[in-house]
C-alpha cells in the first residue's frame, strides 16, 4: 500500500493525465459531476456523490454511432471510432462500480455492444472508499461494502489529509508503477481504522436494513398485479431525473439527425418515464404513467434479476432519493410493498 | 397540521370533497411527497411542514379531470398558479375546494447540506409555528442552522402572505422576503454580452434534459409538449451539442412568458441546480417595464399583457432598442 498527501494530488492527476485521459469529480456551477481533468478544473473529491453517476464514462448520455454521407448515388458509411486509448476514472464509489457491472451484463452479453466493450477494455477504475456515508445511501442492502471498493483496479481511501492507494489488478499495478515516484510506502493501520469507522456508520444508516424479501426474479406476477402501484405513482411528474442520475439505467434511444449531405446516427439515454419510450409503429405498450412507473421498478427489482442470476439492477446509491422532484424513489416503493402486505406473498 | 387533517376529515365525511390533495409523510424527515388521500385512514400519513414545498396547483390539472371535488392545500404562491390555470382553462374551479395554508417559507434540504451538514437523521423545528432555528441530528453529531438559511431561494423574494384564491384559510403566514426580486436579474443584465453568454452557457451546459423543470411547471400544461414529438428533429432527450445551451430553456421561457407566476418550481427541482427562474424573471421584469406592473395569477380576469392590445403598448422598435 502507498499514500500521497492531499496537496500533492494535483501532481498525481497531472502525471496520470500525461499519457491517459483522466476523468474525475469536478465542480462546475456548484454541482459536482465526472469530467475530464485539466489544470483549470476544480477537482472535488470531498462530495460523496456526483449528481450523475460515473456511468457516462462507459455509456455516455449521447454518442454518435456512425455518419452516412451521400455523394451522388453513393452512400459513404463511416463508423465512429471505438475507444482505443486507456483512460482512468478516478473516485468511483463501490455503488457506482456495481452499476457498471449491471451494465456489463447488458452490453457485454451477445450481441456485444462494441462501443461499450471498447470503453470497458480501456477504462482503469480508481475507486474511493466512502469517507462519510450519508442517509440516502443503502448499498449494504445489495451486499456492497462502501468501506472497501474491491471491484476496482485501484482502491483508495482519504484519511487525515492523505490518500491511501492500493492496486488490486494488473491494470492497477501498471497504473501504480507509472505514478510510483509520487507515492510513498504506507502501512494499512490507518486504512483499517477508516474501514471500521465507515462500516460502523453504514450500520446506523436509516436504509441499511431495508428488506428485499419478496422481490427478485420470481416475483413478476405478484408484484405486477399489485394494487399498490395505483397509489404509489400518483406524485410522479413523469420527468426523467431518476433515470438520468441512476448508475444502472441502461435504456437508450437511437435517432438520426439530418446533416447537410446525409445523416448522423446517434444514441442517447432514454427514460421509461417518457411518453415515447418503446413507442413502435403499432403504438405504445405502456400508455399510462402508472404503467411507466411500475416498469421502472419492476425492471430494477424483478425483470433484471430474473435475467441475471438474481442480481438486482439497483445499487443503493440513493441518487433518486436525493433528486426526485416529488420525493418518490425506489426505497419508498420497496417499503410500500413491505407495509401493504405485498412482499411476503 | 392537525387543523388541516381535521378539515380534510370533515370535508371528506360530509361529502363536500371525494379526495384530498396534500403531502404524505416521507421516510426521511425531509422528503414528504405530494399525494392524494381518499379516506380518514389514509390521512394518518398526512403531513404539513417546511419541506412541503411542491406547488400542488400542477397536480390539480389531472385532479380536475376526475369525478367529484378535490380538497387542495395551497400555499400563497401556489394560488397564483391556480388562478393562472383557471384563466387558461386547465383546472376547473368547481372541482376544487381550496384551503389556503399558512407559510413561513419552504425548506430546501440542499441548502442545509451546503452548510456542511450531512448524514441527516432528523430535522426538527420545521412546522409552521416552529422556532427560528432548525435542530438537525446527524450521524456526525448534532447541528443547528437558522430556518431562513435553509429556505428555498424563491422564499427570499416572496410575493407575499396573501392567498389569491381560497375557500378558506388555515394557519398564519409570515414575511420571509429579505431580498429584492429583480436584483439577480439586474446583475445578469449588468454583464457584458460575452460575460452573459458565458454565464448562461455555463449554467445550461449542466442540463441533463430530464425535463423536471418542464414537468413541474404549472405554465407548461400542454397536453403534449412539442419536445415530446417523435417527428421533431431535435436532440430532445440528449444533452448534446448546443441545443440545450442556446435553445431549449430559452424557448421554454418564451413560451411561458406572461403566464409564468414566478413560483420557482423549475429551480427547486433542477437536479443540476440551474438557476432557471432567472429567464422567467427577466421576462417578468421586462413586461413590467414595457406594459406596466403585471403579476400573472393575481386574479382570473385581467388579460395578460402579451395577449392583449392597448394603444399604450410599447412600440416594437422601442423594445428592440432597449433589448
Amino acid at each position: 500500500m502507498y499514500k500521497i498527501a492531499k496537496e500533492n494530488l494535483s501532481a498525481l492527476f497531472q502525471k496520470i493525465a500525461g499519457d491517459k485521459e483522466l476523468y474525475l469529480p469536478v465542480k462546475n456551477g456548484g454541482q459536482t459531476n465526472y469530467a475530464a481533468w485539466d489544470e483549470t478544473v476544480e477537482v472535488d473529491i470531498d462530495t460523496l456523490k456526483t449528481v450523475k453517476s460515473a456511468k457516462d464514462a462507459f455509456f455516455p448520455q449521447f454518442e454518435t454511432l456512425y455518419n452516412v454521407k451521400r455523394e451522388g448515388k453513393k452512400l459513404d458509411l463511416q463508423q465512429e471510432a471505438l475507444k482505443d486509448k486507456d483512460f482512468v476514472i478516478f473516485g468511483m464509489k463501490a455503488c457506482d462500480i456495481q452499476g457498471v457491472k449491471v451494465l456489463d451484463n447488458v452490453f457485454l452479453s451477445e450481441p456485444v455492444d462494441t462501443y461499450y466493450a471498447a470503453r470497458r477494455a480501456h477504462g482503469i477504475i480508481v475507486a474511493m472508499a466512502c469517507h462519510e456515508p450519508e442517509e440516502s445511501c443503502f448499498c449494504k442492502v445489495f451486499g456492497l461494502d462502501a468501506a472497501d471498493p474491491s471491484a476496482a483496479d485501484v482502491a483508495t481511501w482519504m484519511v487525515d489529509g492523505e490518500l491511501y492507494w492500493k492496486a488490486l489488478t494488473e491494470k492497477g499495478e501498471a497504473l501504480t508503477a507509472s505514478v510510483k515516484d509520487l507515492l510513498t510506502d504506507a502501512d494499512e493501520a490507518k486504512v483499517e481504522a477508516e474501514k471500521a469507522q465507515i462500516r460502523a456508520i453504514v450500520e446506523k444508516l436509516p436504509y441499511s436494513n431495508l428488506s428485499l424479501e419478496g422481490w427478485g426474479g420470481d416475483a413478476t406476477d405478484v408484484k405486477f398485479k399489485s394494487p399498490v402501484w395505483e397509489t404509489l405513482y400518483k406524485g410522479c411528474l413523469a420527468c426523467g431525473t431518476c433515470t438520468f442520475v441512476c448508475p444502472t439505467c441502461q435504456c437508450y434511444d437511437i435517432k438520426d439527425y439530418t446533416t447537410k449531405d446525409g445523416i448522423q446516427r446517434y444514441r442517447c439515454w432514454d427514460s421509461c418515464m417518457y411518453s415515447d419510450f418503446t413507442l413502435m409503429a403499432g403504438g405504445n405498450n405502456r400508455t399510462s404513467q402508472l404503467q411507466r412507473y411500475r416498469q421502472r421498478f419492476m425492471h430494477k427489482l424483478v425483470y433484471y434479476p430474473a435475467n441475471n442470476n438474481g442480481m438486482y439492477a439497483c445499487v443503493g446509491c440513493g441518487r433518486c432519493v436525493e433528486k426526485c422532484p416529488s420525493s418518490l424513489n425506489i426505497v419508498k416503493v420497496i417499503k410500500a410493498f413491505e407495509n401493504e402486505g405485498g412482499s411476503k406473498a | 397540521m392537525q387543523e388541516l387533517i381535521n378539515k380534510a376529515k370533515e370535508l371528506l365525511a360530509n361529502g363536500t370533497v371525494v379526495r384530498v390533495l396534500g403531502w404524505r409523510a416521507g421516510d426521511l424527515s425531509y422528503n414528504p411527497e405530494p399525494a392524494f388521500f381518499e379516506t380518514e385512514e389514509d390521512l394518518q400519513k398526512f403531513v404539513y411542514d417546511g419541506f412541503c414545498g411542491a406547488n400542488l396547483s400542477k397536480y390539480m390539472i389531472e385532479a380536475s379531470k376526475l369525478d367529484g371535488k378535490t380538497l387542495v392545500f395551497l400555499k400563497p404562491c401556489d394560488t397564483y398558479s391556480f388562478n393562472q390555470l383557471i384563466k387558461e382553462h386547465r383546472v376547473d374551479r368547481e372541482k376544487a375546494y381550496i384551503v389556503g395554508v399558512g407559510c413561513r417559507g419552504k425548506l430546501d434540504i440542499d441548502k442545509i447540506k451546503e452548510q456542511g451538514i450531512k448524514g441527516i437523521e432528523s430535522v426538527e423545528g420545521t412546522e409552521l409555528d416552529g422556532p427560528d432555528t432548525l435542530t438537525i441530528k446527524t450521524l456526525y453529531g448534532d447541528k443547528t442552522c437558522s430556518y431562513a438559511s435553509a429556505m428555498l431561494g424563491r422564499c427570499h423574494v416572496c410575493k407575499g402572505k396573501e392567498h389569491m384564491i381560497a375557500d378558506e384559510i388555515i394557519g398564519e403566514s409570515k414575511d420571509t422576503k429579505d431580498a429584492e426580486r429583480f436584483d439577480a436579474v439586474k446583475a445578469v443584465e449588468a454583464m457584458s454580452p460575452e460575460e452573459r453568454f458565458n454565464f448562461f452557457q455555463k449554467e445550461l451546459r449542466k442540463c441533463i434534459r430530464c425535463n423536471a423543470c418542464r414537468n413541474v411547471c404549472p405554465a407548461c400544461s400542454c397536453r403534449k409538449c412539442v419536445f415530446d414529438s417523435n417527428k421533431f428533429d431535435s436532440a430532445q432527450k440528449a444533452n448534446v451539442d448546443s441545443f440545450e445551451e442556446k435553445m431549449f430553456h430559452v424557448i421554454r421561457a418564451f413560451h411561458v412568458a406572461g403566464r409564468c407566476t414566478d413560483c420557482g418550481e423549475c429551480s427547486r427541482v433542477c437536479p443540476q441546480g440551474i438557476q432557471l427562474h432567472l429567464f422567467n424573471r427577466k421576462f417578468i421584469k421586462d413586461i413590467n417595464e414595457y406594459y406596466g406592473e403585471f403579476q400573472a395569477g393575481a386574479d382570473i380576469e385581467a388579460r395578460g399583457p402579451l395577449t392583449n392590445y392597448t394603444f399604450d403598448d410599447v412600440e416594437p422598435s422601442i423594445v428592440k432598442e432597449r433589448g
